[in-house]
């Protein structure tokens, strides 16, 4: 049951992207995570917030982290949790998008938690389900708990997001995680840059109030963060980057591209990491810099605020 | 061998034409430790010159050694036809010190192995600068794009499928958006490839008298239209050859609006047309094919206008193998090093074009193109050097070309206007005088 004396914290009951939600919807959900990174800390992390209530998660494309960050927000705020993934559902089977959405509205869930690889499919969800949805990541459109979490994790470690300079590098044509980033973080007044060869930008980037650049060096210049984007194995072959090789020597994090950034930089990754591709084992595992396992406990407790956070609007 | 030398060469008495400064004056030149370390109208007017090493030019033409942008020799893969080592001889003799070659050779040019392959050959066998120019997709197959980066960091100065076009546009765009990120040269060869599929001569009256396979010379202008649209994304990009006004007056349209466009004639496109295939002689079926007389007039026209950028000698040495074959069945291709300069000097000897303009798609514009510090007579640049007797007569004769493969266009043709003499980096390469 929720607290009767929490605020509703969002003005919609779903979360689609970043781009519906303001500066001040941020900073509220990122203090209320605060809570819940002490909660997954204490012993006894589970309370019965959301008792009663059921949270299904419905996976279209693999993922192990999203997923299981999800599963056990749900479960530590008491809630009853069940896992889709695409091949056990009659999705595999030819059933529609809009088909299945009917079939699980029956199941009266609360909250929804969909990964669909088509753009907007969450928003469609969205419109034909009575339960709260949560974009768990879009086509090439939005991930905007992955950019909550990311945001959670560089506040508690340099305390603010303005004058921030923030170079995402890598794949951001196909990248959702970059979009939903690249929003929150110029809402929030970070200076943003993205860093990619010219095959993997998308066009007319620099319409979103960021900086391009299409060298790592000129790119990391300064940066306080070094955002680093994953590269499917299958753009590395010559339709937009030639070999691995080519891209680790122009484009991958290493000692030698990083020594430009701030003294101090930090870098984060999403995961899943390709060693050797977009960042080198020695950065990867170096917990001077890397903020990557650190984000993967945000990731729990931003998901938590969300999950308390909508459950406000639900009946 | 190219090794810096480090004596002194007096040039004097000589007619120094540098297009890149626009000077056509007499005057002198100092070369020291391979570079050009002074030159000038009253250099060595006054007192004679102490140097070791004197050559009085008599008032020959000292110019910038040739760039050659489009050489195919057969090594690696094919030295029967033609090594490293045998086309730097005739480039040479063709006053020619820097020539690009291109990646058709088995293997084809995709790796930066075979790049540093190339210029330790080179650096061991050949007389004058190699430059190469990689693939831009992986067998040449259109398909996949090479590793630009890596390829430009191994010394390939461009990025082209040599004699082939990119079909898919999808491909090139992409290759074209990779290659800006590197600020890599793209060349293209554009023809399109469905339409000039087996065809050996320009669609017309003569090759429909002659029964010879034949494609419409608009296969040329398509793909120039479609390129220009994709370069668009910004690549610089090269045409490696054109031949037709279509062409032509596509190209100019692209540099009206500013596009980084540049192109290049081979001289044989300049001097011949396709009546020059007379009774199937295999040894002017060239790729593309010749083209009409207008078409020639057009691309005389451009370079005196200066929409084309550059002469090209296209060498492409051939074997009696594949050239002593029925028209339809010969390969294309004419060697050329070593009548470049005499075939590109008869538009001045013709009135067409100045002298230093002409000089100037030889040495200066190829150099621009590509980014070298060669092609001038700039103080401090690299002594790459030819004396050109201007006005000196030959016959074409196959037997004598210094080139291993004797697939010359011009057999039999009267020129004007040859190299005497021609250094690289300081050091004597080919002397005739």
């Amino acid at each position: 049951m929720t607290s009767p004396d929490a605020a509703p914290i969002l003005k919609s009951s779903h979360l689609l992207g970043i781009d519906g939600l303001s500066p001040f919807d941020i900073t509220a959900l990122l203090d209320l995570a605060e809570t819940y990174v002490m909660q997954g800390r204490a012993t006894d992390k589970k309370t019965a917030l959301l008792k009663g209530r059921t949270l299904i998660n419905l996976f279209f494309e693999a993922s192990t982290r999203t997923q299981s960050s999800f599963e056990l927000a749900g479960k530590r705020l008491g809630a009853d949790v069940m896992n889709m993934s695409v091949k056990t559902s009659s999705v595999s089977k030819g059933e529609t998008l809009i088909d299945t959405a009917s079939t699980l509205n029956a199941m009266r869930p609360d909250i929804l938690v969909v990964r669909h690889q088509d753009a907007g499919a969450a928003e469609l969800l969205s419109r034909k389900l009575d339960c709260s949805v949560i974009n768990a990541g879009d086509g090439a459109h939005e991930h905007p708990t992955q950019a909550l979490l990311d945001a959670l994790t560089i506040r508690r470690r340099l305390g603010h997001f303005e004058g921030l300079v923030v170079a995402i590098c890598g794949d951001v044509l196909h990248s959702r995680v970059a979009r939903s980033n690249l929003r929150l973080l110029s809402m929030m007044g970070a200076q943003v840059r993205l860093v990619a060869p010219r095959t993997l930008l998308p066009a007319d980037a620099d319409r979103f109030g960021v900086e391009i650049h299409t060298d790592m060096k000129s790119g990391l210049a300064g940066a306080d963060i070094v955002m680093m984007l994953r590269l499917q194995l299958e753009r590395m072959s010559g339709a937009f980057v030639p070999s691995a090789r080519e891209y680790f020597r122009f484009y991958g994090l290493d000692r030698a591209k990083l020594a430009v950034a701030k003294p101090g930089a930090l870098v984060m990754h999403p995961g899943p990491m390709n060693r050797g591709v977009e960042i080198a084992s020695d950065i990867a595992d170096d917990v001077q810099v890397s903020l990557i396992s650190e984000q993967v406990e945000m990731g729990v407790a931003i998901r938590m605020a969300i999950l308390d956070a909508l459950s406000r609007r639900l009946p | 061998m190219i090794s810096a030398r480090s004596g002194r060469i007096a040039f004097r008495n000589a007619r120094l034409i540098d297009p890149a400064s626009g000077l056509d004056a007499k005057g002198g030149l100092l070369v020291e430790n391979g570079r050009i370390a002074d030159v000038g109208p009253r250099l060595f007017n006054d007192a004679e010159p102490n140097d070791p090493e004197v050559i009085d030019c008599r008032g020959l033409v000292l110019a910038p050694g040739l760039i050659d942008c489009r050489v195919f020799t057969g090594e690696p893969g094919a030295e029967h036809r033609e090594s490293l080592e045998s086309a730097s001889t005739a480039a040479a003799s063709g006053g020619v010190t820097s020539m690009v070659v291109m990646p058709n050779t088995d293997p084809v040019i995709d790796e930066p192995s075979l790049v540093d392959f190339l210029l330790r050959r080179a650096a061991a066998t050949a007389k004058v600068r190699v430059l190469p120019c990689a693939a831009l997709t992986r067998g040449l197959h259109g398909e996949t794009m090479t590793e630009i980066g890596l390829l430009k960091e191994a010394g390939a100065v461009a990025f082209s499928d040599g004699d082939r076009s990119i079909a898919n546009a999808r491909v090139l765009r992409r290759a074209l958006s990779y290659a800006a990120t590197f600020d890599a040269l793209v060349i293209a060869h554009a023809e399109d490839p469905e339409l000039t599929l087996n065809a050996s001569a320009t669609e017309g009256e003569f090759a429909t008298r002659l029964g010879i396979p034949a494609a419409p010379a608009i296969a040329e202008a398509m793909m120039v239209e479609r390129d220009i649209r994709l370069v668009e994304t910004g690549a610089r990009y090269h045409f490696g050859q054109i031949s037709t006004r279509a062409a032509l007056n596509a190209v100019a349209a692209a540099k009206a609006r500013g596009l980084p466009v540049t192109c290049a004639v081979s001289a044989h496109h300049l001097m011949l047309n396709e009546l020059d295939v007379g009774s199937y002689l295999t040894f002017r079926k060239v790729s593309p094919p010749l083209r009409s007389e207008a078409d020639r007039a057009a691309m005389v026209e451009g370079v005196a206008s200066g929409v084309i950028d550059a002469i090209v000698s296209s060498h492409e040495p051939q074997g009696a193998d594949t050239k002593r074959q029925p028209f339809a069945a010969a390969a294309a291709g004419s060697v050329g090093l070593e009548t470049l300069l005499g075939a590109a000097l008869s538009l001045a000897h013709e009135g067409h074009a100045s002298l230093i303009q002409v000089l100037a798609t030889l040495t200066s514009a190829p150099a621009h193109i590509f980014g070298l510090p060669t092609g001038t007579l700039a103080k401090g640049a690299p002594a790459d050097l030819v004396l050109i007797d201007p006005g000196e007569p030959f016959v074409v004769d196959a037997e004598k070309l210094h080139s291993r493969a004797r697939n010359t266009a011009f057999e039999g043709r009267k020129l004007q206007g040859r190299a005497r003499a021609t250094y690289v980096g300081g050091e004597c390469v080919f002397d005739a005088r």
